[in-house]
């Protein structure tokens, strides 16, 4: 299967099962910037972001608010806010094409037939005033033409897939006649409703209760493994990652700062960012003991330090780190890690 | 399969009305709740479902059904027509009401309720199309301006800008100067060309609202066209502030209608109109006040009703107060 090591690609991790030497991967972002362009200055949200996603896989991006996991989904989609927001570098290329450089019309084909999004906060993306029978038929009227009966039928089928309970006789209600989660379970409906080839899902259960997110993340990865297609799963929850994530990205500040498979992740960060959020995650065993957290804040995105984005706050600092930006260390066949001192980090999350 | 208990009621009823769930209703209207739960109507037809069991709705539709009856056929309600000055005697000027006129009479003899009942017809006509015109023109290049943004945005509200720094009644004036008579259409007109920035900028609002709304995101990012954006997800969630204020502005247009004929630019006698009544009766209204309180008070009701229907509409169009 692994037949040869494959060369470490600068758009981002290679697929040690499948491989990539060779074919294409589904979606690779590659060095992608985008900027915001603000009163106060150019805010730079994304700086040199790359990342891979094979069919079949689940890629999680992990991160704080700020760190850019979300804009980079948004420049896949193509929904950035259109007059503030410039990509000035980078490529998104889609089984081979350049998203970047195709016309809005060419990309409104690509937009929710063969890369849909799934949301937040389900609530406030379902239109409030349309039934979600309606919503959901909507995909199919509008992309392929269907008729209304058609359509509908379609919509039950879906809301059973995706465990609506009496789906039939809910079409006919409204968004907010659901709990959360039904309502996450509807919006998930409609971005798999056209089959796509990448399912983008942004937080999709952060405003979940925790019974209901291990249902949501179970179904996504139900649906995953149905469909063949690939998942980029969006959070900034460790716990929600294990498992169903294949291979991981850490985002800090706009840059990759670690990527792994998800269980050397765990094992062992080789990233002081990481290693510092998979020791802020409470543990029963630590009861009574004060909670880890990441001392300082992230950086403000108008006024980038020179260095690395998370020297101010990192425990390994070293006088270098505060004016040589570390590049993304290849660590391993599978793993990169933007830290100067990544051999530390290693040894020492082992002790 | 917790689940509430309304959509299991209304499973009951479904099942027992078409058959099989499994089959889909295709059976017409059923009815009430019934032919909601079943039926797919969409937002309008939900809506609808809705206003006909609003006792609001159906109070003010009865009575702008009535004043709409008054304003196409006024022979249905007097025998009098007002209009032929020798049903006018100046010997019976300023009566009280009485059997013989129901209303009493005005300043020139002539029976107030006849002239109140042809005078709907001009004040709903100048109302209803400064409204229409108004909410349509000022609606579109609101959900247009709000949408597009950038230059379009710039240009529309400076020009809206313009208007808002004109008094009305100075506009107005000089509006219908230039048109040197004063009609129901050139006064439609004045108050249109002076009203629509206010919807313009109503909406604008809304849809800037509405536009930065998840579901907007939401639908862009499951491939909506940018049309299907404006008319379906934007337009819906919109439309709510514009149509309440369009039922209270058709009130003010029909009073604006009547401050018009009373500076003697608006409607002119020999036309009738309930401004232009209001107007004539004002001088001796201590003499004689029923020339001036019936139209008025007609003018009220219409007023009211149409605000009521407003209100009610604005409400179905809402799904969460259903």
């Amino acid at each position: 299967m692994n037949q040869s090591t494959p060369p470490f690609p600068a758009w981002g991790i290679p697929d040690p099962v499948r491989g990539v030497t060779g074919t294409e991967p589904l979606l690779a972002v590659d060095d992608l910037h985008v900027e915001f362009a603000t009163r106060q200055g150019t805010v730079k949200a994304v700086n040199g972001v790359s990342y891979s996603l094979n069919p079949g896989e689940t890629l999680a991006v992990l991160g704080e608010s700020g760190s850019g996991k979300s804009v980079t989904a948004q420049a896949i989609m193509g929904i950035l806010d259109a007059p503030q927001a410039r990509i000035p570098r980078g490529r998104i290329r889609f089984r081979g094409t350049d998203l970047l450089r195709l016309k809005e019309d060419a990309r409104a084909q690509v937009r929710g037939r063969r890369i849909a999004m799934v949301f937040q906060d389900a609530l406030s993306a379902l239109n409030p005033v349309f039934t979600v029978g309606s919503q959901i038929a909507e995909m199919f009227r509008v992309h392929q033409g269907m008729s209304r009966r058609d359509a509908e039928a379609r919509a039950v089928e879906l809301m059973d897939r995706v465990r609506i309970p009496g789906a039939r006789q809910r079409l006919h209600d409204y968004p907010h006649q659901f709990s959360g989660g039904m309502r996450q379970r509807i919006m998930i409906a409609m971005a798999i409703a056209l089959d796509p080839e990448v399912l983008i899902a942004d937080e999709p259960t952060t405003a979940l209760d925790v019974t209901v997110q291990a249902q949501i993340m179970e179904l996504l990865a139900e649906v995953q493994r149905d469909s063949g297609m690939g998942m980029i799963l969006i959070t900034h929850d460790l716990g929600v990652v294990a498992d169903v994530a294949d291979k991981i990205v850490v985002m800090y500040g706009g840059r990759i700062v670690e990527n792994a498979l998800v269980h050397d992740v765990y094992r062992t960060p080789a990233h002081p960012y990481t290693k510092g959020l998979l020791e802020s995650i409470p543990r029963v065993d630590r009861k009574g003991r004060e909670l880890y957290a990441i001392s300082g804040t992230p950086p403000n995105l108008l006024d980038m330090p020179p260095g690395c984005a998370f020297a101010p706050r990192c425990p390994y600092r070293q006088d270098n780190c505060t004016t040589e930006a570390p590049p993304l260390y290849r660590i391993g066949s599978t793993r990169g890690s933007a830290c100067h001192y990544w051999r530390e980090v290693l040894d020492g999350s082992h002790g | 399969m917790s689940d509430t208990a309304a959509p299991r009621a209304r499973h009951a009823k479904h099942a027992r009305s078409s058959g099989p769930p499994s089959k889909p209703p295709a059976g017409p209207s059923r009815g009430g709740r019934a032919a909601r739960g079943a039926k797919p109507a969409g937002l309008w037809g939900d809506a609808w479902q809705d206003l006909r069991r609003r006792p609001l709705f159906i109070a003010s539709a009865v009575l702008i059904g009535v004043i709409l009856l008054m304003a196409v056929a006024p022979g249905l309600f007097t025998s009098v027509d007002p209009y032929d000055a020798a049903t006018c005697r100046l010997g019976d000027a300023r009566q009280a009401p009485s059997a013989l006129h129901w209303f009493g009479t005005d300043n020139q003899g002539c029976d107030t309720y006849a002239r109140t009942v042809y005078g709907a017809s001009n004040s709903l006509l100048v109302g209803l199309c400064t409204t229409v015109v108004t909410v349509v023109a000022g609606g579109l290049l609101g959900l247009v301006a709000g949408f597009r943004g950038g230059w379009p945005d710039a240009l529309l509200s400076r020009v809206t800008e313009v208007f808002f720094a004109i008094p009305s009644v100075l506009g107005a004036l000089l509006i219908l100067a230039v048109f040197r008579t004063g009609t129901v259409w050139t006064v439609t007109f004045a108050l249109a060309v002076l009203a629509w920035p206010m919807t313009f900028r109503i909406m604008r609002a809304a849809v800037i609202t509405a536009k930065s709304q998840d579901y907007v995101v939401a639908a862009r990012a499951l491939g909506a066209s940018n049309r299907r954006i404006m008319f379906r997800h934007i337009l819906p969630n919109s439309i709510a502030s514009v149509i309440v204020v369009a039922t209270i502005n058709l009130g003010v247009f029909i009073a604006a209608e009547a401050g018009l004929s009373f500076l003697g630019v608006g409607i002119q006698s020999p036309e009738i109109s309930w401004g232009l009544m209001i107007a004539d009766a004002r001088p001796r209204f201590l003499e004689a006040a029923s020339p001036l309180l019936f139209p008025a008070a007609f003018l009220s009701v219409t007023v009211l009703a149409f605000i009521m229907l407003g209100d009610a509409v604005r409400d179905a169009l809402d799904p969460k107060l259903r």
